[in-house]
Parts: C-alpha cells; sequence; structure tokens
C-alpha cells in the first residue's frame, strides 16, 4: 500500500459513513460476549434488514464499552460525522434488543436502558488507548483505517527519521504501562543505539496478573493499534522482526490479533517496503501457555524460544541481548497502544495529560466489590475516591470500604486513609504498593485482609518457576505461616518469621516474582497488623471470613 | 541399560514420516511442524497444537514431537510439564472451569468449587470416575467485570453461584 492508497481508503470509509444515518455498535468483548452479545447483534442485524434500514443503518460489533457488569452494551450513533450524538444502552439482550433499537431509530430513547450521557462513569474519563473502542469494527481493517488507523505510521516512516520517533516519545514522557513504570523513550533509545544485524521487537500481552483485563480488552477492541505501535517501535529502534506473546486463556484476543495480522499482511502495512520505504516488518503470534512467570521479561523471551519460561539473570537486559541473544525491545500491549497517539498529536501534547511524572493516561480494570465493575481509563493523578466513588459509583449494598489493591500478586493494597492520594507512580509507591498494569480491585468491610494476602501467596507459590531458592522455598514457607494464621494455628513468633522472610525474598530473588511476591504481605502487615493480631491472638477473623476449628465467631 | 533405550527413542535415524499407528491426527501433527520447518524453538506451538488435536500429551505423543523436532525428551517433558495450560492426563468429556482470579475470588468462586466437590467428589485437575467431568480452576479468565466466571468448555459464563452452577451442570453434561 503506498499513501494515496491509504488516503483513498480514508475518503471512501468516510464518504461511506456520511450516508449512514445511524450507527449501532454492539459490544463485542469478552465481558459481554459470555453475557450473549453475539446473539443481540444477530437480533439487531436482523431487525434492521427487516425494516429495509440496510442502508442507511450500519450494524457492527466493536471493543470493550467499559460497563462490563451491565453488558450487554449498545451504543447508537447517529448524525454527521464529528457532530454525531452517541446514547448508550445497557443490560441488552437478544428479546429486547429489536424494540430498544428500532425504537431508538424513530427517535425515542428507551429510558429504561439508556445511559445518561453525562453519567460520572463516563464523564470522568478520557480515552486515548481505548479511543477506538465503541467506534470502530476490530475486524475490518478498512473500518479502522476510516477512523485513522496507521496514519501514525504513515507519518513516522514518511515525514520522520528513527531518531525522531524515539525523540517524541522521550518528550511525551510514556512509561511503561506493564507496572514497573520504566521510561519508553529510554528503553527505546537504547536498542536503537545498539548495534547488531537482527534486532527483535516484542509486545508483552501475557496479561498475567488476576483480576487484570486492560491488555485483552485493547487487544479485543483494537488489534491494529497494537500492530500499528509496534511498526512505528520498529522503525524507531531498527527492528524488521516483532513476536506479541498474549496469553492463551484469550482465545478471542488470539482470534482477533490472528485475523489483524493478516488483513495487514494482505493490505501491505505489515511486510516488505511498507509504503514504499525500505521499511519491512513482520509480525508472528506466539502463545502463552499459562505461566505467570511468562510475564518477566526475560522470563518470556525463553519461552518465545521454546524454552521453559524461567528467567535469566540481568543484566545483560534484553535491550542489549534479548532474544536469541540480539538486542530485543520489549514493551507492555498498554504502552504500544498510547504510540500512535503520540505519533500523530506530538510528545508534547501527550505531556500535558496527567502529572509531571506520570503522563498520558492508565487504563485500569475494576473488579471486586464495587457497583460499576469494567473498564476504565483515566488520566494519571486522578484520586482514588474520585476512581472508586464517582466512577465507580461506590461499593455495593452501603458496605464500607476498606481496601483498593493495585498491581496484583506484586502490587499491595491502598487502606481508606489514602483515598485521597493521586493514582500515579510515583505516589503509589510512596504508600507501599505500585501501579501494576491497571488492575484494580476493591476490597469491603467483609474481605480479610490475611485471607487475600495468602492468596496471593498462594498464587505466587504455584507461579514460581524454580529456579532461584528464595523465592521457590521462600513462597511455600510464607504460605504455610499465612494457612496456619487463618486457621488459627498461628503463635505470636509466626509474625516476626513472616517479615524476616519477606525482607529475604525482596533482596535475594532471581526476578521480579520473587522479589515482590512478599508485597500484598508487607502491605498487608503495614495497614491492617491489627487484623493478623486478631488471627493469632483472638482466634477470631474480623471480616468473618476465616473459619477456625470450631466454626465461624462472626456470623457473615 | 535405559539410556540406550531413551537414547534410540530421541534420536532416530531416520525421522518419521507419520506415526506407525496410522492417526490421522499425527498427520495433521506433522503439517503443524512442516510449518515451522520442524525448528525445535517452536515447540510450544507445535504442543498447543498436538494438545487440540488429541485433548490431552501422552507420553507418546510427546516422544513423536521430541523426535520430529531433534529436541531430547527431557526437555520436551520439562516444557510440556512447566505450562499449566498443557495436561498429560485425558481430561473428561465436560470440562468446568472456575475462575479464581483475585476479582472472582473475593467475590465467592471457592464457594462454587465447595460445590462441585460436595456433589461430584472431585478437587480440582480431577476428573469423575465416570470420566464425564474434569473441574479445573483457571488463575484468571479476564472476565473480571462479571465475576465470578465460570467456563462450561469454551462456554464463559459470568455471576455465577454455587446454585447456578450445580443446576446447570446436569442439563449441560448430558449433552455430547
Amino acid at each position: 500500500m503506498n499513501s494515496e492508497e491509504l488516503q483513498h481508503i480514508v475518503e471512501r470509509k468516510q464518504a461511506e459513513r456520511a450516508g449512514v444515518r445511524h450507527r449501532v455498535c454492539v459490544c463485542a468483548a469478552a465481558g459481554c460476549q459470555s453475557l450473549g452479545a453475539e446473539a443481540v447483534l444477530e437480533a439487531t442485524r436482523k431487525a434492521v434488514k427487516q425494516k429495509g434500514l440496510a442502508e442507511s443503518v450500519e450494524v457492527h460489533g466493536t471493543g470493550c464499552l467499559g460497563l462490563c457488569h451491565a453488558g450487554t452494551m449498545v451504543q447508537i450513533e447517529s448524525g454527521p460525522p464529528g457532530e454525531e450524538a452517541r446514547v448508550l444502552y445497557q443490560k441488552v439482550d437478544a428479546a429486547n434488543a429489536e424494540e430498544i433499537v428500532l425504537r431508538h431509530l424513530e427517535g425515542h430513547s428507551d429510558e429504561e436502558h439508556a445511559v445518561a450521557a453525562d453519567a460520572p462513569f463516563y464523564a470522568h474519563q478520557r480515552r486515548i488507548v481505548l479511543e477506538g473502542s465503541g467506534r470502530i469494527d476490530p475486524e475490518d481493517i478498512e473500518h479502522c483505517i476510516g477512523a485513522g488507523a496507521y496514519q501514525a505510521l504513515h507519518k513516522a516512516l514518511t515525514e520522520l527519521s528513527p531518531a525522531e520517533v524515539v525523540k517524541e516519545v522521550t518528550t511525551s514522557g510514556l512509561r511503561g504501562r506493564g507496572g514497573a513504570g520504566y521510561p519508553t523513550g529510554l528503553k527505546w533509545g537504547t536498542v536503537s543505539k545498539a548495534s547488531a544485524q537482527k534486532k527483535y521487537v516484542i509486545c508483552n500481552a501475557d496479561e498475567g496478573d488476576p483480576g487484570a483485563f486492560m491488555d485483552r480488552s485493547v487487544l479485543e477492541g483494537d488489534p491494529h493499534r497494537v500492530l500499528e505501535g509496534m511498526a512505528i517501535a520498529a522503525f524507531a529502534v531498527g527492528a524488521d522482526q516483532g513476536f506479541i506473546y498474549v496469553r492463551g486463556e484469550y482465545p478471542l484476543a488470539i482470534k482477533r490479533l490472528r485475523q489483524a495480522i493478516k488483513q495487514a499482511e494482505r493490505a501491505q502495512l505489515i511486510g516488505n517496503r511498507i509504503f514504499e520505504t525500505a521499511f519491512n516488518f513482520r509480525v508472528d503470534l506466539r502463545i502463552g501457555a499459562g505461566a505467570f512467570v511468562c510475564g518477566e521479561e526475560t522470563a518470556l523471551l525463553q519461552s518465545v524460544e521454546g524454552q521453559r519460561g524461567q528467567p535469566r539473570p540481568r543484566p545483560p537486559f534484553p535491550a542489549q541481548a534479548g532474544l536469541w541473544g540480539e538486542p530485543t525491545l520489549i514493551n507492555n500491549v498498554e504502552t504500544f497502544a498510547n504510540v500512535p497517539t503520540i505519533v500523530n498529536k506530538g510528545g508534547a501534547w501527550f505531556q500535558k495529560i496527567g502529572t509531571a511524572k506520570s503522563t498520558g493516561t492508565k487504563v485500569f480494570a475494576l473488579a471486586g466489590k464495587i457497583n460499576h465493575t469494567g473498564l476504565i481509563e483515566v488520566p494519571m493523578g486522578m484520586s482514588l475516591r474520585k476512581i472508586i466513588y464517582d466512577i465507580g459509583g461506590g461499593i455495593p449494598g452501603g458496605k464500607a470500604f476498606k481496601a483498593a489493591q493495585t498491581g496484583g500478586p506484586s502490587g499491595g493494597c491502598i487502606p481508606a486513609q489514602h483515598l485521597d492520594l493521586p493514582v500515579d507512580y510515583e505516589s503509589l509507591q510512596t504508600v507501599g504498593t505500585i501501579m501494576g498494569s491497571g488492575g484494580l480491585i476493591v476490597m469491603d468491610e467483609t474481605s480479610c485482609m490475611v485471607d487475600v494476602a495468602r492468596f496471593f501467596m498462594e498464587f505466587c507459590m504455584e507461579e514460581s518457576c524454580g529456579k532461584c531458592i528464595p523465592c521457590r522455598a521462600g513462597t511455600v514457607q510464607m504460605h504455610d505461616i499465612l494457612q496456619k494464621i487463618v486457621d488459627g494455628r498461628a503463635v505470636e513468633s509466626d509474625l516476626g518469621k513472616l517479615e524476616e522472610l519477606a525482607e529475604l525474598l525482596k533482596s535475594t530473588s532471581l526476578c521480579g516474582l520473587g522479589q515482590t511476591a512478599p508485597n500484598p504481605v508487607v502491605s498487608t502487615l503495614r495497614y491492617f497488623r491489627d487484623e493478623y493480631r486478631a488471627h493469632i491472638e483472638e482466634k477470631r477473623c474480623p471480616a468473618g471470613v476465616c473459619q477456625f476449628g470450631q466454626g465461624k465467631e462472626v456470623a457473615a | 541399560m535405559e539410556t540406550k533405550a531413551q537414547d534410540a527413542l530421541v534420536r532416530p535415524s531416520v525421522l518419521p514420516s507419520s506415526h506407525p499407528s496410522g492417526d490421522k491426527r499425527f498427520k495433521m501433527l506433522d503439517a503443524a511442524m512442516k510449518r515451522h520447518q520442524f525448528q525445535s524453538d517452536a515447540l510450544l506451538e507445535v504442543l498447543h497444537q498436538a494438545q487440540e488435536l488429541f485433548g490431552f500429551l501422552g507420553d507418546d505423543v510427546l516422544i513423536y514431537v521430541g523426535r520430529a523436532l531433534k529436541a531430547p525428551l527431557a526437555r520436551v517433558y520439562g516444557v510440556a510439564t512447566f505450562y499449566n495450560f498443557f495436561t498429560l492426563k485425558p481430561k473428561g468429556a465436560h470440562t468446568c472451569t472456575v475462575c479464581l482470579g483475585t476479582a472472582c475470588y473475593v467475590k465467592g468462586a471457592s464457594e462454587i468449587l465447595n460445590g462441585l466437590r460436595e456433589k461430584y467428589g472431585v478437587k480440582p485437575g480431577e476428573t469423575t470416575g465416570d470420566g464425564k467431568l474434569s473441574v479445573v480452576v483457571a488463575r484468571c479468565v479476564g472476565a473480571c467485570g462479571i465475576a465470578p466466571a465460570v467456563a462450561f468448555d469454551s462456554e464463559v459464563t459470568g455471576k455465577q453461584t454455587k446454585a447456578r452452577v450445580l443446576e446447570r451442570l446436569v442439563p449441560w453434561m448430558e449433552r455430547t
């Protein structure tokens, strides 16, 4: 494909769009699909066709619309492009889809199912990564191109030099969205400076944290954005081969990625001489096989090479010696998804969003004891209170907020006294947790923090790869002590042992898994030590979760 | 000694063109390996394909893959046992997957597992005596927004309870 052809598709799709009066987008992400989105899409298509409206009403599936608990979500866009009105409907099913959609097309909105346009869930969000979700059909590349996909790649290849691309990303202040927050521009710079015949770009889509589904939603809702980001990265660092390492547990994301790669290859947006420049780029998919440790970058490299996913010592870092010993750039899905917007609008534009040190937006998966479970994207630095109470709608059943857990098994919890904390990389660190990949699990007064710590330790114990002893044996020992505490068999000295082990794992494990495995324990000990004490000294679980020998002390 | 016998198994002089059993699935596995030019780097992809074809990774399949990719059996076995996704034992006719991700856990997924254990006497990772039902746990299926999630074979359902799962299991297991 060359520049004219890309422009041609954009114009054709925009003309088509202008001829359509309404556009019905049915959420086709995994959450809504398991609530029957396929049937809703089918019923809507049938209804529109029967009414003879197929010419003026476009019906297609789209990416995550956010409010997963109220699925299936349907968004109807009306009016000419640029000034379209959007109405969102929740809890649509195959039975009521026809009525809701047809009534809307006649100008009557179904009050019962409509979500107010100024609903706080949406009003406080700012969408960059999820920009296309809800607007584009992820299964149709031309539809995506019509909405602006691959324009940034075109700009990078035809107007910018690799060094200029790296500079834009550095200016933007973008930091790794996988959790650690390493400056993306710095990483790109290192790989671009490494001298080697062959370099690789890897997209880490092994979203292993339990309770997190941001990357899954991005891959399902806008796979071309990720491919485009990877291609721009490859151009910037001088790589010509990319891999996407995606979790085997995400069949829909795998399907959409396969489809997207095939379509992009056919359109020659991936392959040789892209946009008639000297730049070549190929992408292959690698399917993970259910090992949490493979989210660690060196373990991921081992896995791509067809080995057991056991981490390698660093240095050398992958940027110097990665896949098959060659310089390799590894970034997370969300990081790549930010890149096209940065190239299009410039690093300086991006840098103004968020806080000084944490720029841009962050996608969070809200889950647990919260009214609006689902997917949100907010500017960095928003307070936790705003996220949980305004966007998330607070805690169900009038219960009291106890803590929010971020960062999965490597993170910690944020208790109620820090609700006004701005959510950015540094602030979260000061209270003993991490940004993580974006899973935000809310716990109320009925959640036992000791049990949650035990849950995460069990997770790390089972997912430890076994290569280094501190992690392999240490997680087992820590889990045993936590199990004793929740069973009411622990003694006073166990808390000290637990803290000693936590320090040991943190300072001597080989990779991030072992080094961060104690975090949930350390963090809950910091804020909820009295709960540990109640378990040990009084054999009582304040939340009424843990069952001791003689049955529950507190009725649930 | 055993080492010799193993050596013969792992490094045959001629590459097998297909399995002596005549099982057609081996031919399909051959095709998959050929796509990867019999590179041992592709071991994970090949095992994925093998499990899809056979339902599980039996000894004969592992040996076969090892030979074709010229990879020592120790490595093939090591990889097959390292990753949770691969199973070395046949599964039941139906698989009920209970998600134990954090969101599902705090919303009571363990109650569902207790219910399954009470009624069918199977713990996670086990199959009922009649081979009809396997119960497995998932680390997180990414359906946290509709937790707790339970998958009946490949169909993921959300907002489940112990009662709803047990009620649904009966008609679902009758299906073939």
